[in-house]
C-alpha cells in the first residue's frame, strides 16, 4: 500500500471532526429540501396565503388559521378518523403478521418460497394498492361482489365503496393487506434469530405453550416488532394514496382523512395558508408516533439486554 | 382409545390446520396481484360481463400492445412515464447512496455527542406526511420555476430516501467487524484505503440492497409526484396509472397491464434484496 497521500488528506479539513465532515452532505439536503421549507410553511400558516392571491403571503394573521382548524368539524371528523383508522389498521397488522410469522416458521418445507411469498405485498406501491383494492371491491364488476353473488351468498351487489361504512372498511382492508408483511418478515426475523435454549427450558419446566409464548417468545420478539412499528410510522401516510385512489376521501366525505384534506384544502380550495396549519397538525401527529415507537423499541432492546 | 392414539391423532388434526391456516393466508397474499395479471390479459368485454365468467375464454396481449405502441389507444404516453420514472429514480437513488454511505460510516464507527439525537432526526424528516410536505415545496418551486422537472423530482426524492438509506447502510457497516480495517490501517493503509479495499466489498451486497431500495420509494412515491409534476415532461408511472380514471369511464383493463408494467421491476427487484434488507434492519435488534 501506499501511504504519502496519508499528510495531505489529514491537512484538508484541520478543523471539521470526521463524522461531522462525513454527515454534512445529509445534513445540507435535509435541511434545504425538507426542513426549510418545513420553516415556510411554518410561517404560512399565520398568513391568509392562496395561491389565487401572492400577495397574501405577506399578510399575517396570528393563530386564526389554527383556530379556524380546531373549531372546524371537518376537520375534527377527518382526525378522528384518521386515528381509527390507524388504531384498528396497526394492531390488525401486528396481529396478523406475528400469525402469519409463526405459521411460516412452523412449515417443515418450502419455507423459502413462503417467506418470499409473504413479501409479495410489500412490492406494492400503495398506489397500485389502491387501484387494486378498488378494482377488487368495485360493486358492479368486482372480485368480491362477483364472488359473492356466484356462490350464491347474496343476489344484490354490495356497495363496497359507495357506502360510507364500508368503504372505511374496504381501506382499511387494504391498507392491512400492504402491510400486514412489514410486521410478519421482521418477526420472522426475529423467530428466526431467537435461540432455542429458553425454549425448551421453558416446556422443560412445565410451561403450558401460552406461557412459553408469552413470558418467553414474546419478550424476544418485542423489539423486532418495534423495528416493524417504527418503519410503519415513519410512513404511515402512505395511506394518502390508497385513499386516493379507493374513494378520494368520499362518498359524501365518510372516508376523509386528514391527509386527503389536507391535499383538498390546499389544491382544490387553494387555502394554501389553512392548510398548512393542519399539515402541520398532521406532521406533530406523525413524529409523536415516531418518537413514541423509537423509544420503545430502545426500552425494548435494553430489556433484552438486561435478561439475557 | 389410549393416551398414545389420541395425542398423535391430536397432532395431525393440528399438522391440517396449520397447513389450511398457511394455504389460506397464502391465497389472500397472491390473489389480488393474480387477478390483475389475468385481467390485463382478458379483453374488456370479459371483465365487465355479467354474471362474471371465471374461466377466461380469449388470452390476449391487446393491451399491452395498445400500451407501448404510442399515442393510438387512450393516447396516454406510457413510454415517457417510464423514461421519467427511470430517469428521476436511478439518479436519485446514487446520489442518496453516496450520502447515505457516507452518513452510514459515520454512525457505525464514530462516536460524537448527540449521535442518538441526530439519528432521530433524521429519521423524522422521513415522518413528514409527502403531502404535508408537498405544500411548502409546490409554492417554492414553483417560485424558483423548477416545477414539473426531473431536477425537482430528484432532489426531493434524494431527500426522501437519505434518512432510510443512512439506517440501512448504519447497519450494514456495523456488522463488519472492526478489526478488519484496523488490522488494514497497521499494515499501512490510510484510513480511506481501509475503507474502500476492506469496509466497502464487505458491505457491498447490504449497500446494493440499501440502493435497490431508495429505488423502490422513487419508484413507488405518488403523493410529492402527483403534486410536484404535472405533465409528460416529468410525470412519474405511479401519477401516470390515474389517466386512465380521468375520463369518464374506467379502462380496467388498461389500468391492470400498466399496474403489471410497474409491478415487475418492483418484484424482480424485491426478490434480490430480501435477505439484505431484513438483516440490515434488524441489525443490533438483539445486540443494542
Amino acid at each position: 500500500m501506499q501511504s504519502p497521500r496519508r499528510p495531505i488528506f489529514q491537512m484538508k479539513f484541520p478543523k471539521l471532526s470526521a463524522p461531522t465532515l462525513l454527515l454534512l452532505p445529509a445534513i445540507i439536503v435535509l435541511a434545504a429540501v425538507i426542513v426549510l421549507p418545513l420553516l415556510f410553511s411554518l410561517y404560512s400558516s399565520f398568513t391568509p396565503f392562496r395561491l389565487t392571491k401572492p400577495e397574501s403571503i405577506w399578510v399575517f394573521i396570528g393563530v386564526r388559521n389554527y383556530v379556524s382548524v380546531l373549531t372546524n368539524y371537518e376537520f375534527w371528523a377527518a382526525f378522528g378518523r384518521t386515528i381509527l383508522l390507524l388504531t384498528i389498521a396497526l394492531n390488525a397488522e401486528m396481529f396478523l403478521g406475528l400469525g402469519l410469522a409463526m405459521l411460516v416458521n412452523k412449515a417443515t418445507r418450502g419455507q423459502r418460497i413462503l417467506r418470499t411469498l409473504m413479501m409479495f405485498p410489500m412490492m406494492f406501491s400503495p398506489v397500485l394498492v389502491g387501484f387494486q383494492f378498488k378494482f377488487l371491491f368495485n360493486d358492479n364488476i368486482g372480485f368480491v361482489n362477483n364472488a359473492l353473488q356466484s356462490l350464491g351468498l347474496t343476489t344484490n351487489a354490495i356497495p363496497w365503496l359507495i357506502d360510507g361504512n364500508l368503504a372505511l372498511f374496504s381501506i382499511i382492508i387494504a391498507e392491512v393487506w400492504s402491510s400486514t408483511s412489514v410486521f410478519a418478515i421482521l418477526i420472522l426475523a426475529g423467530l428466526l434469530a431467537m435461540p432455542q435454549e429458553p425454549v425448551e427450558a421453558a416446556r422443560v419446566d412445565g410451561c403450558t405453550p401460552w406461557q412459553t409464548f408469552r413470558y418467553v417468545t414474546w419478550p424476544y420478539l418485542m423489539p423486532f416488532a418495534f423495528i416493524a412499528m417504527t418503519i410503519r410510522s415513519l410512513d404511515v401516510a402512505r395511506a394518502y394514496d390508497i385513499v386516493k385512489i379507493m374513494t378520494d376521501g368520499g362518498p359524501a366525505k365518510r372516508t376523509e382523512l386528514l391527509w386527503t384534506l389536507v391535499g383538498r384544502t390546499a389544491y382544490s380550495d387553494a387555502r394554501m395558508g389553512l392548510a398548512n396549519a393542519m399539515a402541520y397538525i398532521s406532521i406533530l401527529l406523525s413524529i409523536l408516533f415516531t418518537v413514541y415507537f423509537f423509544r420503545k423499541l430502545a426500552a425494548a432492546r435494553q430489556q433484552i439486554g438486561a435478561e439475557w | 382409545m389410549d393416551k398414545n392414539s389420541s395425542h398423535r391423532l391430536k397432532r395431525r388434526w393440528l399438522k391440517v390446520a396449520h397447513f389450511i391456516g398457511l394455504f389460506l393466508a397464502m391465497l389472500v397474499i397472491c390473489l389480488p396481484g393474480l387477478w390483475i395479471v389475468l385481467s390485463s390479459l382478458r379483453p374488456t368485454v370479459e371483465i365487465m360481463a355479467k354474471p362474471p365468467v371465471w374461466i377466461p375464454r380469449d388470452i390476449s396481449l391487446d393491451a399491452y400492445r395498445a400500451m407501448f405502441g404510442g399515442a393510438g389507444q387512450g393516447g396516454i404516453p406510457v413510454w415517457e412515464y417510464f423514461r421519467n420514472s427511470l430517469i428521476i429514480s436511478i439518479t436519485s437513488t446514487i446520489i442518496a447512496l453516496i450520502i447515505g454511505m457516507a452518513g452510514g460510516y459515520a454512525f457505525a464507527r464514530y462516536k460524537f455527542k448527540g449521535k442518538s439525537g441526530v439519528f432521530l432526526g433524521f429519521m423524522l424528516t422521513r415522518a413528514v406526511p409527502g403531502i404535508a410536505l408537498s405544500l411548502p415545496l409546490f409554492m417554492i418551486f414553483a417560485r424558483v420555476g423548477i416545477i414539473d422537472t426531473h431536477f425537482a423530482m430528484i432532489l426531493i426524492y434524494v431527500a426522501l430516501n437519505v434518512p432510510f438509506t443512512i439506517w440501512l447502510i448504519d447497519g450494514f457497516f456495523r456488522q463488519v467487524p472492526k478489526d478488519l480495517a484496523e488490522a488494514a490501517q497497521i499494515d499501512g493503509c490510510t484510513r480511506w484505503q481501509a475503507f474502500w479495499q476492506v469496509e466497502f466489498p464487505l458491505a457491498g451486497p447490504g449497500i446494493a440492497s440499501a440502493g435497490i431500495f431508495a429505488f423502490l420509494t422513487s419508484w413507488n412515491e405518488y403523493a410529492l409526484a402527483s403534486q410536484i409534476t404535472r405533465s409528460v415532461n416529468s410525470k412519474t408511472l405511479p401519477v401516470g396509472l390515474l389517466d386512465y380514471t380521468s375520463e369518464f369511464t374506467i379502462d380496467w383493463r388498461g389500468m391492470c397491464a400498466l399496474a403489471v408494467v410497474m409491478i415487475i421491476p418492483a418484484l424482480t427487484l424485491t426478490f434480490i434484496i430480501q435477505k439484505h434488507l431484513v438483516s440490515g434492519l434488524t441489525f443490533g435488534a438483539v445486540k443494542g
